[in-house]
């Protein structure tokens, strides 16, 4: 196997399924994290390891991610709470059943197992879901799992490995094949990867790197076992979650593994407060209580907020940085870090050994967002590497439509 | 949603709060005071069960307008009493759940109902919680707070010839002891785990207080055929199904007392997370986290004001004398306000030997061993935690304090059990810079955090949805520093 020392920045869930990827090909990983691990967006998110076709780059990354969780999903110990419950996106009129009959479709073209409902069979799944609906898409491989323990437990699989993780550490920059940390010390390797979600565009010199916050809203009922069994939402949610508005909530419920319930979501995007704003939840509530009108009389026991790290496009940043082929981003996976990070992962290390990539890198590149900076791409002192920049017009690539 | 305003709105009925809504109303303003409780006087004027107000009253707030105090504590009546001659309102059986602004706060009754509350001023008076240690069968049934057990016995809850023991600190034990001996318990014996030293010197030092020397010749004399040991604390509570025996430390000897209950006191946790909501500062004492406040009780929010327990625990007097000082205050009488500080200031110092004297000892963090639970709600175990190096850590990876009372009662055991461990011997410190220290499998020094650092977010008690929809839809009311009503108004919404 090939030897290298890798440093992986931060210790989220795409972190540590990158320092996991890279610890069982050989490399000598110290992974960084400024806090403690899982702390971030990790936690704040529900753990629905779905596949979701916005893009065709979307699904092809989704797929790979929830089949890579789905692999091991036997293996995963008990406290990450592994629930292979499926998912029903549910359509509330004809036009709705419309596209979820053209996802049904679509799909299908990619093996994905999917299961257009009509009313009868939507109720069948899901009898406490209100009245006059007019069905939903049921996608049976899609899981749930608890994105905490999940992070830790890839990183005891990484320490086993041989992998050194060290927490309360936090990075200052990083260059080609290194990082300098806030207590001044430097730390080099031969492959550096930034995994630092909302952080990233702070520790490396990518003009054009965009990766913005979208705040969240999540809430968590007391235990109330029993009022569904998939995850559900709504048709509309794509619509909802990449609108323009300023603040958006869709319905989005998620059965734990505990007898709770999570209730999501929410979306705004020029808000960078932690705080529950109190009008944001009520409009998600509200809207949870449109699909599922028994949900009204459960106690909230726990609202909290998080940030999604957005891309321009919302597809995460995956590959080495234009001008530095010792630094490589793995960020930016707004609401879907954890569905991917597996996925990320293996895409990373595809790349990273020159081994043919499971799926297409390209629109993954970080060159997307910084090509039109590419004259003025810093290149990191003492990086001879800088000689070898990587050809942005890409050889035609075996997925090429 | 139904609407209220007021000038002064108080939070909590009890002592402080009584003294507070009094002082408030005499200044002029017009007052309103929430609690949770059916009944008024908090805690400690809790009224016995011959003399509590019937269930059915409680639960509506248009009823509880005007609590019969006839049937309230002496003391709770007497200050309703002062407080009611000056207008004041009282709506008991609410809880309050959220503060979107500092002046507009969100309430809600056993029935579901909620209201919102506007005021130009804020007293919280929130009171205390009792203080669980865990140690091995503290989750028996059987097993409770003394306070919980006082509580219970007021309420109805028989326990004559029920063999009880006392374990913990302060002179709360002692007070619960004569109480239950005079409800026919048969009370086994009382661990103080202060040392015989310290409650001597705290015991001379009540030459300042006449009226509490006599307080305490009365109980001793009452106790005298119980069994005191000092030095004390319980090490194991065993049984099947129930507690049945309780294996005590005394010194360096270990006593076994059979007993149907053990009832525990490791002192009282100031209650801040409604000032903690509302942004007021809080600093670290031997209490746990306080509420900060200047000479007029005043909190770091200009209009918000903190009475009683939450700056730090110091009893009933204490407790009166800051509500008296946070009402005159903030309703602008500050003279008077300044002879009822003079009258906290005395207290503050009876309750700061206090403190020294029942300071819960270091050795007490050994009580839980490995299998112990700490979090009852989730079921996490000691060592469990003990492997997180952070109390966030702790809850993301255990779901210590995740359950139903969101960490109410672990989280004040843990800030104890943590609170500036000295690292164990062998430990490796953690440093930025060692590649050396694997942080992720073990962390033998144990959390180093105390739980209260983290962000209190709404709701503070479990809601329901429907609650959260109507109170988050509701127009703030608009709430401009304008002239203050004269009178409560009401508007239904």
């Amino acid at each position: 196997m090939k030897q290298f020392d890798a440093i992986v920045v931060g210790g989220g869930i795409v972190g540590a399924a990158c320092a996991e990827a890279l610890a069982h090909v050989g490399g000598t990983v110290r992974l960084l994290e400024r806090g403690h691990i899982a702390g971030g967006a990790t936690a704040a998110g529900m753990g629905h390891v779905l596949v979701l076709d916005d893009s065709d780059a979307q699904l092809a990354l989704t797929r790979i991610g929830r089949s890579l969780w789905t692999e091991r999903w036997s293996h995963l110990p008990p406290a990450v709470e592994r629930d292979a419950c499926g998912t029903i996106w549910v359509a509330a009129d004809e036009a709705e059943l419309e596209a979820a009959s053209r996802r049904a479709t679509a799909y299908a073209a990619h093996g994905i197992e999917a299961e257009l409902l009509d009313a009868e069979a939507l109720y069948g799944h899901e009898p406490r879901l209100r009245r006059g609906l007019a069905g939903g898409l049921r996608i049976p491989g899609d899981r749930v799992l608890y994105p905490p323990t999940a992070t830790r437990h890839l990183l005891d699989r990484a320490v086993a490995a041989g992998a050194v993780i060290l927490e309360r550490t936090p990075v200052q920059r990083a260059g080609n094949g290194h990082v300098d940390l806030a207590d001044g010390n430097r730390f080099e390797a031969d492959l550096v990867v930034i995994a630092a979600g909302l952080a990233t565009p702070m520790l490396v010199d990518v003009p054009g790197l965009v990766i913005r916050p979208k705040k969240g809203h999540l809430s968590i009922t007391a235990r109330c076992p029993g009022l569904l069994r998939h995850q559900l939402i709504e048709l509309g949610y794509l619509t909802s979650a990449h609108g323009d508005e300023a603040a958006s909530v869709a319905f989005n419920l998620q059965p734990r593994a505990t007898g709770q319930i999570l209730i999501g979501s929410s979306r705004q995007l020029d808000d960078n407060e932690p705080h529950v704003d109190q009008g944001i939840v009520a409009r998600m509530l509200a809207r949870a209580t449109e699909y599922l009108p028994a949900l009204g009389n459960v106690p909230i026991v726990r609202t909290w907020t998080g940030f999604r790290p957005a891309t321009p496009d919302h597809l995460p940043v995956i590959g080495p940085v234009p001008g530095a082929p010792r630094l490589w981003l793995a960020a930016g996976h707004e609401g879907f870090g954890i569905a991917t990070a597996l996925g990320t992962a293996r895409l990373l290390v595809d790349q990273w050994l020159d081994r043919q990539p499971t799926i297409d890198p390209r629109p993954f590149r970080v060159e997307r967002l910084s090509a039109t900076h590419r004259a003025t791409a810093c290149v990191p002192r003492g990086a001879p590497e800088c000689a070898a920049v990587p050809d942005q017009d890409s050889p035609p690539s075996p997925f090429a439509a | 949603m139904r609407e209220v305003r007021c000038d002064v709105l108080v939070v909590g009925a009890g002592p402080a709060g009584l003294a507070a809504a009094a002082a408030a109303a005499e200044g002029g303003q017009s007052v309103i005071v929430l609690d949770e409780n059916p009944h008024l006087g908090g805690q400690i004027w809790r009224p016995q069960a011959a003399e509590a107000n019937q269930p059915s009253r409680s639960v509506s707030p248009r009823a509880a307008a005007a609590p019969p105090s006839a049937h309230a504590h002496r003391r709770a009546h007497a200050w309703h009493q002062r407080a009611q001659k000056r207008g004041v309102i009282f709506e008991t059986g609410m809880t309050l759940f959220d503060a979107p602004r500092t002046d507009h706060l969100l309430a809600v009754d056993a029935a579901g109902q909620a209201s919102a509350f506007s005021a130009q001023q804020v007293i919280l008076a929130t009171g205390a919680a009792e203080r669980f240690l865990p140690f091995p069968g503290w989750t028996l049934p059987g097993v409770m707070g003394v306070g919980g057990l006082q509580a219970m016995v007021k309420g109805g809850m028989a326990v004559r010839g029920k063999r009880i023991l006392l374990a913990g600190t302060g002179p709360l034990l002692l007070a619960v002891a004569a109480f239950l001996l005079d409800h026919g318990a048969h009370v086994v014996g009382i661990a103080e785990q202060a040392s015989r030293a310290a409650v001597r010197r705290f015991g001379t030092s009540l030459w300042r207080h006449p009226n509490k020397l006599v307080q305490a010749a009365r109980l001793f004399t009452r106790l005298r055929a119980v069994p005191l040991l000092h030095d004390a604390w319980p090490t194991q509570a065993e049984g099947f199904g129930r507690v049945e025996q309780v294996r005590v430390a005394a010194g360096d000897r270990c006593q076994e007392f059979d007993v149907d209950l053990l009832a525990c006191a490791f002192g009282l946790v100031p209650r801040t997370e409604l000032a903690r909501l509302m942004g007021c500062a809080t600093q670290s004492h031997i209490d746990g986290e306080i509420v900060a406040v200047d000479r007029w009780q005043r909190t770091t929010v200009a209009t918000v004001w903190c009475a009683g327990e939450p700056t730090g625990i110091g009893g009933v007097d204490l407790a009166v004398a800051e509500g008296l000082v946070a009402g005159y205050a903030a309703s602008g009488a500050f003279k008077r306000a300044g002879r009822a500080a003079r009258r906290r200031d005395r207290a503050r110092a009876f309750a700061e030997r206090l403190d020294r004297a029942y300071a819960l000892r270091p050795a007490l963090r050994a009580l839980p061993t490995d299998a112990t639970v700490v979090c009852r709600c989730e079921d996490v175990t000691w060592q469990a935690i003990r492997a997180q190096p952070t109390i966030r850590q702790a809850k993301l990876q255990t779901r210590c304090g995740m359950g139903p009372c969101q960490g109410r009662i672990c989280g004040p055991a843990l800030a104890f059990l943590t609170r500036a461990t000295p690292a164990a011997p062998g430990t490796a410190t953690q440093t930025t810079t060692r590649p050396t220290a694997a942080t992720t499998s073990s962390h033998a020094a144990g959390p180093s955090t105390g739980w209260t650092g983290d962000r209190v977010r709404p709701p503070l008690v479990p809601v329901a949805v429907n609650v959260l929809i109507g109170a988050g839809q509701a127009p703030l009311a608009n709430h401009q520093p304008s002239p203050a009503p004269s009178r409560h108004q009401e508007i239904s919404l």
